[in-house]
């Protein structure tokens, strides 16, 4: 499977990337290289074989459901590039 | 007396106990080798006033009589770990000035136990690389140089101001962190050890994720028995994170032994690669001999599947950090870059534009085309598959043996931009190391000799989940055979 440059620049949609003009031709060239390299894993027999996801087998534990969080929004806020009335301020979404 | 800053981390807390010197002394003397090797640029947050008011803590409890078990030691912390009301930054432009309101698991642990951290440890930008060239605060450069040379070396990445810092006595240890490699490999670069426990040991809590699947805390330091004594203070359970593992932290620093008497250390055959430096290969067969004469039976035993596990990192972990660096937009932390007149998706867009170095957006781009509709069979699932495969195969080789002996990286350090034109000849340094990651297994690298350059070169040893002790103890009987006393001139 191979990239051009529009798949590039969709995938940077996706991700919400701005690249610029001039990258786009350096990162499909790079792509395609990664890419070409990956590919060398369909040629791996995979069949019947469960995909894994967790390394050391675990159950995913349960706590109690109580609230152990909350009570700090200004601590929270400090970091907010903009906050205004005690909410994350951004540019306005609708009209 | 002896520099104080080329004890080990054991002779720190025996001569703090024995009262020989005190903790502010002895903060006090890395305070000054930090300052004198600022060419190094292995900090990117020095906090030499938090350090020598730990190191005065130190002293009262020492007094005391309640003295933590690391009172008083000088660490440094991987600038991945959120450090409460010291700017943590990953290396990345995107995090601006980022004070988190909260401590991380493994430094929260640290303190506790009385450590002194000097400061915030340079390393590649979100822990994406080998070398320590992609932080936006600069390379970190090795105190090694090739002998009778003037040219830079790379420390290995991506704990590489971790290493660095270490190796160039700057602090007695250091934390890292592994996804792939990046403990083992710059410990190897740097001729000092490194630890990643098994996955699970040490809570992610509080460490900017990278791939979360794969990330794992540990330690770089001068000996085995400092790693081992480090590790008792980070590694246990923790609720907040989910992976963590609910297992007993064992005292390996109390069990250490080199006698490797009743242990099977299986060498697997896939790792000898074709074209292999001879020295590197000559070490290894060596290292075998070493174990055995601390008692090791050595066995040949097969990885089959070894050969895929770098292109099956290389999707999922682009793919797991695609997802996690998702919530680096500009809006609640951070750096925010908004066009004139731009609208939410061009701030979004901007942000991460800017934020981002070339090294994390690659990754980005990889991830997100791998997880995309369409693609994520092919390659995110397969990869999942074959992931399966090398544990599997790692399962099977403990059946008919204990541990295992792999050289650490294939090459010693090389210069800076050696392998910046190729992203693939730069992911080739964690060949030896990434299998073990996907697997989730403790494995540590030793140095044990220098190559045909004079530049040290490490070896690994892989154990099985939780086996820590049985990783410390090979390591132990290496270190002790290989009596590698190779450090760095200071040219700084």
């Amino acid at each position: 499977m191979s990239v051009d440059s529009s798949t590039v620049r969709r995938v940077a949609k996706l991700a919400r990337l701005r690249l610029a003009e001039g990258d786009v031709a350096g990162l499909e060239a790079e792509l395609n290289k990664i890419l070409g390299w990956i590919d060398q894993l369909q040629a791996v027999d995979t069949d019947g074989v469960e995909p894994l996801a967790a390394v050391i087998p675990t159950r995913a534990p349960w706590r109690a459901d109580q609230v152990t969080d909350g009570n700090c929004r200004e601590a929270i806020l400090a970091n907010a590039p903009a906050s205004a009335h005690g909410f994350f301020a951004v540019p306005k979404v609708i009209e | 007396m002896t520099d104080l800053t080329d004890l080990s981390l054991v002779a720190m807390r025996d001569g703090l106990k024995a009262r020989r010197f005190s903790a502010r002394e002895l903060v006090a003397a890395h305070v000054a080798a930090i300052e004198a090797a600022r060419p190094l640029n292995a900090f990117i947050t020095e906090t030499p006033e938090l350090a020598l008011a730990a190191a005065d803590a130190a002293d009262a409890a020492l007094a005391a009589g309640t003295a933590g078990p690391l009172a008083g030691i000088p660490i440094g912390i991987k600038d991945l770990f959120a450090t409460e009301g010291v700017r943590t930054t990953a290396a990345s432009r995107i995090l601006d000035n980022f004070t988190p309101p909260y401590e991380s698991d493994v430094t929260r642990r640290l303190k506790a136990a009385g450590a002194a951290s000097l400061g915030k440890l340079n390393l590649d930008e979100f822990a994406m690389g080998s070398s320590n060239e992609t932080s936006a605060f600069g390379p970190v450069l090795s105190p090694w140089r090739l002998p009778g040379s003037n040219a830079p070396l790379v420390p290995g990445g991506s704990s590489g101001g971790s290493s660095a810092a270490v190796a160039a006595r700057l602090v007695a240890a250091a934390t890292g962190t592994d996804t792939g490699g990046s403990i083992r490999q710059p410990a190897a670069f740097c001729g000092i050890a490194g630890i990643k426990p098994t996955y699970g040991r040490c809570s992610r809590w509080g460490i900017i994720a990278f791939a979360s699947s794969l990330d794992q805390a540990g330690v770089l330091a001068r000996s085995t028995a400092d790693c081992a004594l480090m590790l008792e203070a980070m590694a246990g359970h923790d609720p907040r994170d989910s992976t963590s593992l609910a297992a007993p932290v064992p005292r390996w620093s109390e069990t250490l032994s080199g006698n490797l008497a009743g242990r099977k250390v299986g060498i697997p055959r896939e790792y000898r690669l074709d074209g292999m430096d001879p020295v590197l290969d000559r070490l290894w067969q060596e290292g075998a001999r070493w174990l055995a004469d601390a008692g090791a039976t050595i066995v040949d035993v097969t990885l089959p599947h070894t050969a895929h596990a770098l292109p099956t990192y290389y999707i999922i972990a682009p793919a797991e950090a695609s997802s996690n660096l998702a919530r680096y937009d500009g809006v609640r932390f951070g750096a925010r870059h908004v066009p004139e007149g731009g609208s939410l998706v061009d701030m979004y867009e901007e942000t991460r534009g800017q934020g981002f170095g070339a090294e994390v957006r690659r990754r980005i781009m990889i991830g997100t085309y791998v997880l995309s509709a369409g693609y994520y069979d092919a390659y995110y699932l397969k990869a999942q598959k074959v992931r399966a495969l090398i544990a599997q195969d790692f399962m099977r080789a403990f059946e008919s043996c204990d541990l295992l002996l792999t050289p650490t990286a294939p090459t010693g350090a090389f210069t800076p931009g050696a392998k910046s034109d190729d992203p693939i000849a730069m992911y080739l340094n964690d060949v030896f190391t990434v299998p073990s990651s996907l697997a989730g297994l403790p494995a540590m690298s030793v140095p044990a000799g220098l190559d045909a350059a004079g530049l040290p070169l490490g070896l690994q040893v892989i154990g099985r989940p939780l086996d820590e002790a049985g990783v410390f103890d090979a390591c132990l009987a290496l270190e002790q055979a290989a009596g590698f006393a190779a450090r760095p001139d200071r040219w700084w």
